[in-house]
């Protein structure tokens, strides 16, 4: 009977091996769940940052770069820091931001390595790295900085952060991950995806420890990192530190462009920063600051600021008025039965006379023309009709509308239509009575100073422009953007532009801007002088030289400065001399431009006077600044234990 | 006589096959576990824990040689007296043994060194094989013979428990299955069974649903009795095992909180739920479950492991060798070696039965018995049906006295086999 027994022993063994064989059926064939997780154990994707292109000025000297800089990474549970207050002094951290970081670090892993401490520059990571051998779990990772040869051009650059927690939800395609960096405005915003370059994958093998131990699989899935494309730029990086000296304590803009190619020689946006402290690790100290400073320096004023164009948009005015045939180049005007008024100046009989002595009566009657057409039966009707070719007209010359720049947020400004009166006033419920203060560019016209330069190229080139750009070329190839090709026509005849210019380089010899004419160059300018609501008006000048054979045009708004002859000329002219001789013979003038402070003249919104301009670098921690204080510390010799 | 009859005629080849099948798949894949693809190793190397398996193996050969040369009687007429060896060399490492990894088991003559509680279960097989070989003894009616059968498994088990070697002792309970075979009524074994599905019952819910759902069970087992079997004591009975199967939920609570130590109770724990631990005790576990499982079903090849080979498995060679079998060769390499095992068990089991004495038969089951355990529980621990108890897989995982004493155990067996024919029955 007990012999019966064997049959439930083998039983008993037989049934466990198949428990077994089951068991083990599932684990490796039907629960694939394992064989992922032991590729996320073992094996490990390594991402490639590959460098930023770099940014080149119009004579190939270089803009922007990258700097090789070291983050320290911190693996939390191997992490033995036995003197905190050394290693504090040596990194020169609070002992607050060493717990909190740490807190940090260890709250996202304890065995994985995390950001420590970003951006260590090469030297301070050779006067740190003898010593960090001392303290366990902290090893150094290589990464880049964006860095400049000169502090300017900081708002049409732009610069890169790390990436939003918004940017990385709104992304189409999944390229960017937490912590990567991203062009955030200017040239490295439009440019992200041609700088950026190709982040390069490898996958290799580690073990428990997460010690290297080959590529995986040989390697045949890894890609290579191809680094960004080099931008080719149409500044002049000389130029555009002259201007900016010459913006030194003003409000305003400077826009030069190359009239036959529509590149952008320099743009200044005043007042300004050095780029450079928004690329060093202390971005978000110095990013508050900037945001802070009631002067907005990271407002970019030559495409985002609107002003009233003021005298300088006779120009346009007198342009429209030959080619629609409403007047002759020898058409003549008096200050008889005009609204608007004017200063002495000599009579006005010609086009050229007109432009040159600014006379606000003269571009009302050619305005009144321009809109009226002779024909005053209905005169309602007429100004509407007249208005909505006018608006057309003056659109080809890029007012009222983007020009397509390579910069973002480009303000479109505004160029009035009937549709807009009619919100104002009601269908021919107004007449040219009622906008007759367009005709000398105040009114309800706003416009960038970009599009006053542009205005600018148009003359130059009589009668066309292309869109400005501030780079040309991307890549080794110079791959040109065609958008930046096309010729842009305004209708209006070249014949017509001569009169113009004849009064714009009477303006510059012996008119509103005389007092900033350059010997031996023939500039063509008009001045501006543009009202506003707060304080004094703002001072503008467009202009474009030599008239021969125009290399630049530029136009230059200096905010609450005055008359446009008086701030805004004298700077273009130098510009103009400094661009095209390389030297500037007005040293006086220049002197002058280079001290005024016309910055305390603003008046900041919300306040009734103007207040002294605290400098903005007060508060800014400049990386030079910084790493100076890093090796101030008392480094002493590390105890050996 | 049989003397004169070369050894190799009578041994039982089939046995002899699958251990030398075991010994060759386990060294490749001792050697496929310690394989570091920076440095050029050989199999062959002694600085190596391939290598050394090896030299374990060819000793164990000329063991086996040394046994099957030996005259059969030898193990039963001496049976006592290795006991008695092997008793006195588990109190001598209590005294003189060095410490590894926590345990004071281990014998060391130079750079070598040796267990004693691996060779305990050859002498308490033999010395219970010796024990029952007497006639008279019957453990279905004599509740007395029983007690010479636990001092003979005590003794050493509570030596062993002193050295800190828990998973060791825990094999003695195999002889349950050698002891049921001589006539232990069955409900001793079931009682342990039901014991331990009340353990892991216990642990997954609350006590006091447990009590409850056990009460009702009980009500019900009486509602539905016959009203004779009520009346015969049915009733009583029913209620009585009810109360005890309370008590052991509630006795299994005490002892997991109070005479458990943690990492033991942690050990049971995991079992029931690796993730309660992932980076602690239930690393191996889940370990282990990624590497067999990442084998899928024909493996990622031999030395081509990744989650053996970058130690993410920990005791790889020895305890943990199944691991490597799983994840390089997949489903079918895993199903290989339980097919395997289960074969040379079921083997013993035949074999045991045509003895012709007790002792042998009592000798063979005892065998089978300790390979089974040992397989059980190796192999489900690695794939998370046992808990983590420290147990090689004979034959396969590293280590020389496992080794040693796992072919002394079976080749004394087939050996005694060989003789079968020449001996006359006794029991």
């Amino acid at each position: 009977m007990l012999e019966s027994r064997r049959f439930v022993i083998i039983g008993f063994f037989a049934l466990v091996g198949l428990i077994y064989l089951f068991r083990l059926f599932y684990l490796q064939v039907l629960d694939e769940s394992y064989s992922i997780e032991s590729s996320s154990n073992s094996i490990k994707r390594v991402i490639e940052i590959p460098f930023r292109g770099q940014i080149y000025d119009r004579t190939g000297k270089l803009i922007v770069y990258n700097t090789p800089v070291y983050d320290l990474l911190v693996t939390p549970y191997k992490a033995r820091v036995d003197d905190t207050l050394r290693f504090c002094q040596v990194l020169g951290i609070e002992r607050r931001d060493f717990d909190s970081l740490m807190h940090a670090a260890s709250a996202y892993s304890r065995v994985k390595p995390s950001l420590f401490l970003r951006q260590l520059s090469k030297e301070d990571f050779a006067s740190i790295q003898d010593i960090m051998v001392d303290y366990s779990g902290f090893e150094f990772a290589k990464s880049s900085l964006r860095t400049y040869t000169a502090p300017t051009l900081a708002n049409t650059l732009g610069y890169v952060s790390e990436i939003t927690r918004g940017q990385l939800e709104k992304q189409e395609e999944p390229y960017y991950r937490q912590s990567d960096y991203i062009g955030q405005s200017g040239i490295e915003k439009i440019y992200e995806n041609e700088l950026r370059g190709k982040r390069g994958t490898k996958f290799v093998m580690q073990n428990v420890s997460g010690v290297y131990k080959g590529p995986w699989k040989g390697g045949e899935l890894d890609t290579m990192a191809v680094a960004g494309d080099n931008l080719y730029s149409g500044i002049d990086l000389e130029v555009q530190q002259y201007a900016d000296s010459l913006m030194v304590n003003k409000v305003g803009s400077v826009v030069a462009i190359e009239p036959k190619t529509g590149q952008i020689i320099s743009m200044v946006s005043a007042p300004t920063y050095d780029p450079n402290i928004l690329a060093s690790r202390y971005f978000s100290k110095n990013y508050a600051a900037l945001a802070r400073n009631p002067y907005k320096p990271l407002f970019n004023r030559p495409v985002m600021a609107s002003y009233r164009p003021g005298s300088t948009f006779k120009l346009i005015q007198a342009l429209i008025g030959l080619q629609e045939g409403v007047i002759t180049p020898e058409s003549g005007f008096t200050h008889a039965n005009c609204p608007v008024g004017c200063h002495n100046h000599p009579a006005t009989g010609t086009v050229a006379l007109g432009v040159m002595h600014s006379c606000n009566p003269y571009f009302y009657n050619v305005f009144r023309r321009i809109i009226y057409k002779n024909n005053i039966q209905n005169t309602f009707k007429a100004s509407a009709v007249g208005l909505d070719a006018w608006h057309d007209a003056i659109s080809k010359f890029g007012i009222g509308q983007r020009l397509g720049i390579d910069l973002p947020s480009e303000y479109k400004g505004n160029l009035p239509n009937k549709k807009y009166y009619d919100r104002f006033y009601g269908e021919y419920r107004w007449k040219f009575s009622n906008i007759y203060s367009l005709s000398i560019g105040e009114g309800e016209l706003l416009i960038t100073p970009l599009k006053m330069a542009n205005v600018a190229a148009i003359i130059a080139n009589r009668g066309y422009f292309y869109t400005p750009h501030v780079i040309h070329g991307i890549g080794d190839g110079k791959k040109v953007n065609p958008d930046f090709l096309v010729r842009h026509e305004t209708g209006v005849d070249s014949h017509n532009f001569d009169p113009v210019i004849e009064g714009m380089i009477g303006a510059v010899e012996g008119g509103t801007a005389r007092r900033s004419r350059v010997e031996g160059i023939t500039i063509a300018g008009k001045t501006g002088t543009s009202q506003n609501k707060r304080g004094d008006d703002h001072s503008i000048f467009i202009a474009f030289a030599p008239v021969e054979n125009p290399k630049i045009a530029i136009a230059v708004f200096v905010e609450n400065a005055g008359a446009g002859g008086s701030a805004a000329a004298p700077i273009a002219n130098l510009i103009i001399e400094k661009y095209l001789t390389r030297k500037v013979t007005n040293k006086a003038l220049e002197e002058r431009m280079l001290k005024s402070d016309l910055m305390s003249k603003v008046i900041l919104p919300g306040q009734k006077k103007p207040i002294s301009p605290d400098s903005l670098k007060k508060k800014l921690i400049s990386p030079d600044s910084a790493k100076k204080k890093l090796l101030e510390k008392p480094v002493t010799a590390p105890k050996k234990q | 006589m049989a003397e004169n009859k070369p050894i190799t005629k009578n041994v039982d080849w089939m046995v002899v096959l699958i251990y030398i099948a075991c010994l060759g798949i386990g060294w490749v894949n001792i050697y496929a576990a310690v394989y570091n693809p920076e440095v050029n190793m050989s199999m062959f190397d002694l600085g190596n824990n391939a290598g050394k398996q090896l030299m374990w193996i060819g000793t164990a050969a000329v063991l086996i040689i040394c046994i099957l040369v030996i005259d059969y009687k030898f193990y039963e007429t001496f049976s006592f007296i290795i006991y008695a060896v092997i008793i006195f060399l588990l109190v001598v490492v209590l005294f003189a043994g060095s410490n590894i990894n926590g345990s004071r088991s281990w014998i060391k003559f130079g750079s070598f060194s040796l267990q004693p509680a691996e060779f305990s279960k050859l002498a308490i097989s033999l010395a219970i094989s010796k024990y029952l070989s007497d006639p008279a003894i019957s453990l279905t009616r004599k509740l007395k013979d029983y007690y010479p059968i636990m001092g003979i498994i005590a003794l050493p088990a509570f030596l062993i428990l002193l050295s800190n070697e828990t998973g060791s002792m825990l094999v003695f309970a195999s002889f349950a299955i050698v002891l049921y075979r001589e006539g232990m009524p069955g409900f001793i074994p079931a009682i342990g069974m039901v014991t331990a599905a009340l353990l892991i019952i216990t642990l997954l819910f609350v006590k006091w649903y447990i009590a409850g759902a056990i009460i009702v069970i009980a009500g019900l087992v009486i509602w539905l009795m016959p009203v004779m079997t009520r009346r015969r004591g049915g009733l009583w009975a029913t209620i009585i095992i009810g109360f005890v199967m309370i008590g052991i939920v509630f006795g299994v609570d005490f002892f997991m909180n109070n005479v458990l130590q943690k990492h033991q109770r942690g050990r049971i724990m995991v079992l029931l739920d690796p993730d309660s631990d992932p980076r602690g005790i239930g690393w191996n576990v889940i370990q282990s479950k990624i590497a067999i499982g990442s084998g899928g079903f024909s493996g990622k090849g031999f030395l081509q492991g990744t989650q053996t080979k970058f130690d993410f498995v920990p005791e790889q060679s020895t305890d943990f060798i199944f691991c490597t079998v799983g994840e390089e060769h997949g489903f079918i390499g895993s199903a290989i070696v339980v097919v395997l095992f289960v074969s040379l068990i079921a083997r013993l089991v035949v074999l045991a039965e045509r003895q012709r004495s007790r002792f042998a038969r009592v000798y063979g089951y005892c065998v089978a018995g300790i390979i089974f355990f040992h397989f059980m529980v190796n192999i489900g621990m690695t794939i998370g049906l046992m808990p983590v108890i420290g147990i090689p897989l004979p034959f396969f995982s590293y280590g020389g006295s496992s080794l040693w004493s796992f072919s002394i155990l079976l080749f004394v067996f087939l050996k005694i086999d060989a003789q079968r024919p020449f001996t006359l029955s006794r029991g």
